[in-house]
């Protein structure tokens, strides 16, 4: 057995050594990173308070019973927790029926902004043509101006709402369709192509008699969802310019070899659009169906300028519902009616936190690769 | 070979083809923006020289008075000088502080740590919380929570309440300019309302940071540079167009909730002052776009395009 000389240490020895000088450094980004990751941590908790404290305050306070209300030693755990908010809001809200209603008028508007703005994004960016440069200022004016400038204008043109030129553009369209469909060889989609030309046709001049018969009195046409969907199909809806260019963005980024293939095996333009780039699209698609449902169905700008009806939009309704349950209860204490509020307010806001839960994954993925800033 | 048969009707070269696609893409836009954008800014100019008053039966009627809607809004107005001055001042105050926080929340996000999922999650709920109804229930339980009590009304809750003058005559102590003061206590007040107001401008930077090139942080690595190095010289500069796209986004949202469209919609929903409302709704756009013009010039002269 060999014997194990022990070897005096010498501190000056190890500081030249390379393992001190490792070992130093190590220390030292330990020590940094920990300070780093505490520091992170301090912030992310800090923010995230600040975000969340309300939340869970207005979801708390929906359980307060009266007593709770009043008692200063509750501190957002109630301790006779009630459901009686939820009961009364639930019956004079008419919750179910009008969040349908809601939802249907959301999913409408979204299907609409989808359709129109990634025409508009893939027509700029996959086509040249004159004024091209001039029409993309358009877009960017579209995001710069707000839309509350033009408030006054466009209550007074759907206040005082001329079909005639609208069904002008509609018939415009229906014949368009009518020529596609007789130039076009498939004999199923050529026959829809024509019956949807002759009925858009045929509707358009059906309105536009009617309104020439009734003395050309203009409609107004405030009170109803008219407004946001003219609106939108002409690719001007809530937001739609920011819309257009993040689908504008995205289309540029995909590849022109999909598209050649697809005129050299004889797809034509729309159907490629359709069928090719937009199954392709699916993370800008993503994207802009979550921004829109979520801002539609939060808007106050289209709500409140077109007065549309509290039993199509939900936030609307919760607008008023605290007068209506302090009436009909004869509820006088403010601090009560409150309650009854946050409980509204939670049953609002559960079905739009719903679809952000399910979406959201996909929703930062796509626009981390949607190349939403380009 | 075989000779295709000509098509009969009018023959387009190829580019006059992808023109007329090109065009039938964006030609329900283009409709749409001549109708509701350029006629309406149009008729908002023309408004604001007109006094208006509407009949439910004959519609509009209107006589032109010159200037004297701005006048009344410049002279004789109550409250549009004040609330053009303080809405402005907001958007000023909040404009930096939004766009570098979310700049500084963005690279916290960017790292990988566990459970960033779910911090991800909470630092986009406020896009969905801003509803007006809902925002408003927002703001009063933040005002509660921020107030340390949360049951009760506001007189038992002031036990609890953080002294802030205390902390201005602290700061005050230090004889810092009494206008970088006020910015600074401002800035704290509203701390919750930026927080809430910088989901989306998060979500634009995270995208440009994750569109930065890694070989450009391995040169500096190579190089021998800190990361705070990296961060100047590296990181910002390469984020500059998107700090100037989210310096756009946020102004306009500001404006957009702001206390000045707020006071236009009240003159013409409430008064019926359609005239003073366009004057109003173009002294502020004119005001807006201006501050917008001049901020994106400065930023521009500094920002360095990649591609």
């Amino acid at each position: 057995m060999q014997k194990v000389e022990k070897k005096k240490f010498s501190w000056q020895e190890f500081k030249a050594s390379p393992q001190y000088f490792d070992k130093k450094s190590r220390t030292l980004n330990g020590t940094k990173n920990f300070f780093l990751a505490l520091f992170r941590l301090i912030i992310i908790v800090g923010i995230s308070y600040i975000i969340l404290a309300p939340v869970i305050e207005i979801i708390a306070r929906s359980f307060f019973s009266e007593a709770d209300s009043v008692n200063p030693m509750v501190f957002t755990i109630p301790i006779s927790p009630t459901l009686e908010r939820y009961e009364k809001v639930l019956q004079y809200m008419d919750y179910l029926p009008i969040l349908g209603n809601t939802l249907l008028y959301v999913a409408g508007v979204t299907l609409a902004q989808l359709l129109i703005c990634s025409m508009v994004g893939y027509g700029f960016a996959r086509y040249r043509f004159p004024l091209k440069g001039v029409f993309f200022a358009f877009v960017v004016v579209m995001i710069v101006v707000p839309m509350s400038t033009i408030q006054f204008p466009l209550y007074v043109a759907f206040r005082y709402f001329n079909v005639l030129p609208y069904a002008g553009i509609a018939a415009a369209f229906g014949i368009f369709l009518l020529v596609m469909g007789i130039r076009t060889r498939n004999s199923i989609s050529k026959w829809v192509t024509i019956a949807a030309g002759a009925a858009v046709v045929a509707a358009a001049a059906i309105f536009a008699k009617q309104y020439i018969d009734g003395g050309s009195v203009p409609i107004n046409l405030h009170r109803t969802v008219w407004p946001t969907f003219i609106m939108t199909i002409f690719g001007c809806g809530l937001r739609s310019g920011l819309y257009i260019y993040i689908f504008n963005q995205f289309f540029r980024g995909l590849p022109k070899e999909i598209e050649e293939a697809a005129l050299v095996d004889g797809a034509g333009t729309f159907y490629t659009y359709f069928r090719i780039m937009m199954p392709n699209a699916t993370p800008a698609v993503i994207t802009v169906a979550v921004f829109s449902i979520v801002w539609q169905y939060n808007d106050s700008f289209f709500a409140s300028n077109f007065t549309i009806p509290d039993s199509v939009l939900i936030t609307q309704k919760l607008a008023g519902l605290v007068d209506r349950i302090a009436n009909a209860e004869k509820i006088y204490s403010l601090r009560e009616q409150r309650l009854y509020f946050n409980a509204g307010v939670v049953l609002v806001l559960v079905p739009i936190v719903l679809i952000y839960v399910i979406l959201q994954r996909r929703f930062i993925e796509g626009v981390e690769r949607s190349g939403i800033v380009g | 070979m075989t000779v295709r048969p000509k098509k009969k009707g009018i023959s387009l070269s190829y580019e006059q083809r992808n023109a007329v696609r090109g065009y039938s893409f964006i030609l329900p836009w283009l409709i749409g923006f001549a109708m509701f954008y350029i006629v309406s800014l149009g008729q908002l100019v023309q408004f604001s020289f007109w006094e208006i008053t509407m009949d439910p039966n004959t519609g509009m009627t209107h006589n032109s008075v010159g200037f004297a809607n701005y006048i009344t809004a410049f002279t004789s107005h109550a409250s549009f000088k004040q609330t053009l001055t303080s809405s402005i001042m907001d958007m000023l105050i909040d404009l930096p502080m939004i766009v570098f926080f979310s700049l500084f929340v963005a690279l916290i996000l960017n790292r990988k740590f566990k459970g960033r999922a779910l911090v991800r999650a909470i630092f986009f709920l406020p896009i969905i919380l801003s509803a007006d109804a809902v925002g408003d229930a927002i703001n009063r339980a933040a005002e509660l929570v921020s107030a340390g009590v949360s049951s009760s009304e506001l007189e038992t809750a002031q036990a609890g309440t953080v002294s802030i003058s205390y902390y201005i005559q602290l700061f005050g102590d230090l004889a810092l300019p009494d206008n970088i003061l006020e910015y600074i206590v401002g800035a704290v007040n509203r701390i919750a309302s930026i927080i809430r107001g910088f989901g989306v401008q998060t979500i634009l930077f995270i995208a440009a940071l994750q569109s930065i090139p890694s070989s450009l942080y391995e040169v500096a690595r190579i190089e021998g540079a800190t990361g705070y190095e990296t961060l100047w010289k590296v990181t910002i500069p390469m984020t500059m167009p998107h700090i100037i796209t989210n310096t756009i986004y946020t102004l306009v949202d500001r404006f957009t909730n702001s206390e000045i469209v707020a006071l236009a919609s009240r003159t013409y929903r409430q008064y019926y002052d359609y005239g003073l409302s366009s004057a109003f709704s173009v002294i502020s756009t004119l005001i807006t776009c201006a501050i917008l013009g001049l901020i994106v010039y400065l930023l521009n002269k500094r920002a360095f395009y990649y591609n």
